[in-house]
């Protein structure tokens, strides 16, 4: 069942996406997240109303028709982009995505989601819904923040072990993956927590990418203005050296 | 019918029989598909000789812009004898010619106006003889001069109010195009005994004094043909017949070129459309075995070589509106033939290969004639060049072709016009944005306090009504059109009469058709103001004394030009068409087509300092945005929002031109070079496909320009160039505030 007239609280719109799935992608970034990131680039997503930030409420139907202008730029055949749902945490908002995304495949235009799989629940109701999200995205790009429990926890207040469920569940679906893993030096970087990422990475069978996003501090300007302590205020970004391993280990070239 | 031995091995015919330059490339080019891995690195000599013209340029730029300066002799097609890169490696060059006797070394020329050409030298420390400056005063008059005497004191307010602003008065119109492949193709004596006819036709039924003028200009146009061959001959080439072979064609051109860069310094002293001519005479050469690959790009880099010298003397006030030096040698690759064959050939790829061989350049202007019908290959090249070099602009095929052709060229920084068949009567730029502030204080300029307009009522309310801003708008335009069209109407006699353009107008037809090319400048600043005054509430604060309207509080949000938004976006197509149908009221000299561009040059910096507070919040002497690029601060919603504003903006209503500036951070555009170079060819299909005229591809992050703004003596800046509003500038020869406006702009940089 889709619902017309379901609402998405849409925190910001990119009409230039281009690392951000396949090809030149127009980005929604949701509002609302649970997870508390320490390096979140994008905290003034986390709120799940609209009164800190403005979000916006859009329908489905208008905010496809703003994304269906950038058409001529996804290739003659529409095959080297599309749109891309991210966040805070698109997963919260499931029946606006789906909805979303139904009315862009009926267009032929290419979905993706790019979450962080938190919301996850193994539940059957939340499964039948899940599914019919899945139903109408092309590529479900999950951002493992870590692969030990306990430094998932660390990193976003979170335990992860729904999250790995997630992956599991999507790659028994056959639903094509991208893996990502923010690179923080010292926090999410060890040698043995990448390697056994790597490890499961290769259990799952429908890994199409794996990509490494080295931590930035472009996002640090608004954790100062949005009054929050920077947990990692003296860290460093990533060398080339340790992304060119984090590479190696991860299998990337 | 004509036939020359140098003409061995074409096809056709039409073009034997009259002087038709497009049915020789039409019959005889051949079009490349495949990708770049053909081209070769510079040879020994194009290391050398770029070695010596780089330490002259460093050598220039130490000596505070200027190398050497003419002060003896007035500038003429055979003023000077050969001059060369160096003499001791004059072997070396594979085309020769030079506008003087030295490198880098600029011409006297006092016919556009001798106060100018006096004060270009005596600012740079030259003293200009006197007997010169008595020549040019006493006995002959010049142009600057000529139009000044004919301005009235409605012109002169408008002028130095600089609501009418950048006015070729003072300096060379250019943005005249010869077609110098005739030179090329025919040879010199063909072309004169064409014209010659053409002087017979010309006054056999009547004596009119458009007649008389005429039969003058062809008997002026001659003359610059037979200067022509003396000039070439001082350099030992007798360019009297057809070129025989691809260097000759290469240099007979090149002559061509120079003899207008020798008698005239326009703004704009584009080279045109050649890089599928020359392919012709290249491939006939090669497929006899008698030139090789390596020849081949020689020879394209000797040629583009000698296009990065051109040189003029310019006043403080020049370099302030137009700054960097540029003489936009604009020279066209690329495009599609009227019978839907790529125009893309091996030479295509030579030219843009320059840029890597000598390195970026902001000269010759290299000029993308884009399609997404374009091969692939050429596509993924020319955005691999501008990742690397960010030298190239790019210029909608599909929107021109059908108003022009398929010869058209680039005229100056975006304008086209019909090679060979047309010229044009550059006009600079109507501010719209003071226009607008002329509207609400009834003629008064803000900035001067001096009735400048007429005095119409001015607006008297706390707050901003849209109808009575727009009729009041409406008006105010009506009365800047017209006196726009009049000031350039005088200019251009002037310009006819005392400053003509014989070199470049005896290689277009003599039956040329005449464009006459407005401009606007402020007009991102209007379309946000008028969207201001529409959806948000705008608040009048007034000088107390004067009454005047000197600053604009806004309460509310509105939709601003750049984001996609139909709201603020059908105002600036409003903005554009008004102003156009205004401009087509009044009789244009010479019974020119009216044109439009939205096009600032650098000179938005300029023009924003006599700019006051303007409705969208700008600042008063901000820079106004360049060209048709939105304001500062408005996009929100990332590139491609800002694209698709530009690109509703439609074309038909704006021939002269709709300059876009774009900037993207490299890491924002994908992680490989190839990831970068595929997405900027994607960017590139959809802007164009939508309609968009123009774009400027600037690929680098604000970083870059930071550290050479504070580090112009790193060895890595010394080339860095990057594209501004039409043309390509070296960053470090920008003054710290275009330095600033440009760092200013947003980078399209989301990570």
């Amino acid at each position: 069942m889709t619902d017309c007239n379901i609402k998405g609280l849409v925190h910001a719109h990119e009409t230039f996406g281009a690392v951000d799935g396949p090809g030149v992608r127009y980005v929604v970034f949701l509002q609302g997240c649970a997870m508390r990131c320490m390096y979140c680039h994008n905290p003034e997503t986390w709120a799940m109303g609209n009164d800190e930030w403005k979000a916006e409420e859009w329908d489905a139907k208008s905010l496809f028709e703003k994304a269906y202008k950038y058409k001529t730029y996804w290739g003659k055949n529409m095959d080297r982009g599309g749109i891309t749902v991210s966040g805070g945490e698109p997963l919260l908002q499931m029946d606006f995505v789906t909805e979303f995304f139904r009315i862009a495949k009926a267009k032929g235009v290419h979905t993706a989601l790019d979450t962080s799989g938190q919301p996850f629940s193994n539940d059957s109701a939340y499964l039948e819904k899940f599914d019919e999200l899945m139903k109408y995205t092309d590529l479900v790009m999950l951002d493992l923040k870590a692969f030990d429990s306990e430094l998932h926890k660390k990193v976003t207040g979170f335990g992860n072990a729904n999250i790995l469920d997630m992956a599991k569940y999507l790659s028994d679906k056959g639903k094509t993956m991208w893996i990502r893993r923010v690179l923080v030096p010292g926090l999410t970087d060890g040698e043995d927590e990448l390697k056994r990422l790597s490890e499961f990475i290769k259990s799952l069978k429908t890994v199409e990418k794996v990509e490494i996003l080295p931590y930035h501090t472009l996002g640090l300007f608004k954790w100062k203005k949005l009054g929050i302590d920077y947990p990692l205020e003296d860290v460093r970004t990533p060398s080339k050296e340790e992304i060119e391993k984090a590479k190696e280990i991860l299998g990337i070239n | 019918m004509t036939d020359f031995k140098a003409w061995e091995g074409f096809d056709g015919r039409i073009w034997k029989l009259e002087v038709n330059v497009r049915d020789f490339i039409q019959k005889n080019y051949t079009p490349y598909d495949g990708d770049s891995s053909f081209l070769e690195d510079p040879t020994d000599a194009t290391n050398k000789l770029w070695g010596r013209l780089s330490e002259l340029q460093k050598e220039e730029r130490a000596n505070g812009g200027v190398l050497d300066m003419e002060t003896e002799k007035v500038a003429t097609l055979t003023a000077y004898g050969p001059g060369y890169i160096d003499e001791s490696m004059k072997d070396l060059e594979k085309v020769v010619g030079l506008q003087t006797d030295k490198p880098l070394k600029r011409a006297f020329m006092p016919f556009g106006g001798i106060n100018m050409a006096v004060k270009a030298c005596e600012t740079n420390g030259y003293t200009p003889n006197p007997e010169l400056i008595k020549i040019f005063t006493e006995y002959c008059r010049t142009h600057n001069q000529a139009v000044f005497d004919v301005y009235t004191p409605e012109m002169r307010a408008a002028r130095s109010n600089k609501i009418i602003t950048g006015l070729p008065d003072a300096y060379g119109r250019g943005r005249i195009v010869g077609d110098y492949r005739r030179v090329a193709l025919y040879g010199i004596d063909f072309l004169i005994e064409e014209k010659k006819k053409d002087k017979v036709a010309c006054g056999e039924s009547s004596m009119r004094d458009s007649v008389i003028r005429a039969r003058e200009e062809v008997a002026m146009q001659i003359k610059a043909l037979e200067d022509m061959k003396i000039m070439a001959a001082s350099y030992g080439y007798d360019i009297s017949k057809p070129a025989t072979n691809a260097r000759e064609a290469v240099q007979w051109l090149y002559f061509g070129y120079l003899a207008a860069i020798k008698t005239q310094n326009g703004a704009a002293m584009s080279v045109g459309r050649v890089s599928t001519f020359l392919d012709i005479y290249i491939k006939r050469d090669m497929d006899a075995g008698i030139l090789t690959e390596k020849d081949a790009q020689e020879l394209i880099d000797h040629f583009v070589m000698k296009l990065r010298m051109v040189k003029f003397a310019r006043t403080p006030d020049y370099n302030q509106l137009f700054t960097g030096d540029p003489v936009w040698a604009t020279l066209e690759v690329g495009g599609i033939g009227m019978d839907g064959r790529s125009m893309v050939t091996k030479t295509d790829y030579r030219f843009l290969r320059t840029l890597e061989n000598m390195g970026p350049s902001p000269e010759p202007n290299l000029t993308v004639l884009y399609s997404s019908a374009l091969p692939e290959t050429f596509k993924k090249y020319t955005s691999e060049i501008s990742i690397r070099t960010s030298s190239v602009q790019y210029e909608n095929d599909d929107v021109m072709k059908p108003i022009w052709g398929d010869d058209y060229s680039i005229c100056c920084c975006v304008s086209a016009t019909q090679t060979g068949k047309e010229m044009q009567f550059f006009g600079a730029r109507a501010n719209l944005a003071k226009c607008l502030l002329y509207a609400i204080n009834g003629g008064v300029d803000a900035k001067t306090l001096k009735q400048v307009g007429p005095a119409y009522k001015p607006i008297t309310s706390e707050y901003l009504d849209y109808d009575e801003v727009i009729e009041k708008y409406v008006a105010m335009m009506e009365w800047l059109a017209k006196l726009y069209v009049h000031t350039l109407n005088a200019i251009h006699y002037m310009h006819d009469k005392y400053f003509y353009e014989a070199a470049e107008m005896a290689l277009i037809d003599t039956e040329v058709k005449r464009s006459f090319a407005t401009g606007i400048a402020g007009f991102s600043h209007v379309v946000d103001s008028l969207s201001a005054i529409k959806y948000a509430k705008v608040k009048v604060i007034r000088d107390p004394e004067s009454g005047v309207a000197k600053h604009f509080e806004i309460e509310g949000d509105f939709p601003k030009y750049g984001n996609d938004d139909d709201r603020a976006d059908d105002i600036a197509i409003w903005l554009l068409r008004t102003f156009m149908e205004k401009i087509k009221k009044h009789h244009t000299y010479r019974e020119s087509e009216p044109s439009t561009s939205i096009l600032t040059i650098t000179s938005n910096v300029v023009y924003g300092k006599a700019t006051a507070d303007m409705p969208n919040g700008r600042k008063a002497g901000e820079p106004l945005s360049p060209g048709a690029n939105p304001a500062y601060g408005a996009e929100q919603n990332g590139l491609l929002a800002s694209l698709n504003s530009v690109a509703k903006l439609p074309y038909h209503w704006a021939l002269d031109g709709i300059s876009n500036t774009q900037t993207i951070n490299p890491a924002a555009l994908g992680a490989t070079e190839a990831e970068q170079t595929e997405k900027l060819a994607q960017i590139l299909d959809g802007y164009f496909d939508q309609g968009g005229h123009h774009v400027n591809i600037n690929v680098f992050g604000t970083e870059k320009l930071i550290d050479a703004m504070e580090h112009p003596e790193k060895e890595e800046y010394a080339n860095f160039t990057i594209r501004v509003s039409g043309y390509a500038v070296k960053f470090i020869d920008l003054t710290r505030e275009q330095q600033l406006d440009v760092i200013a702009r947003t980078c399209h940089d989301r990570l």
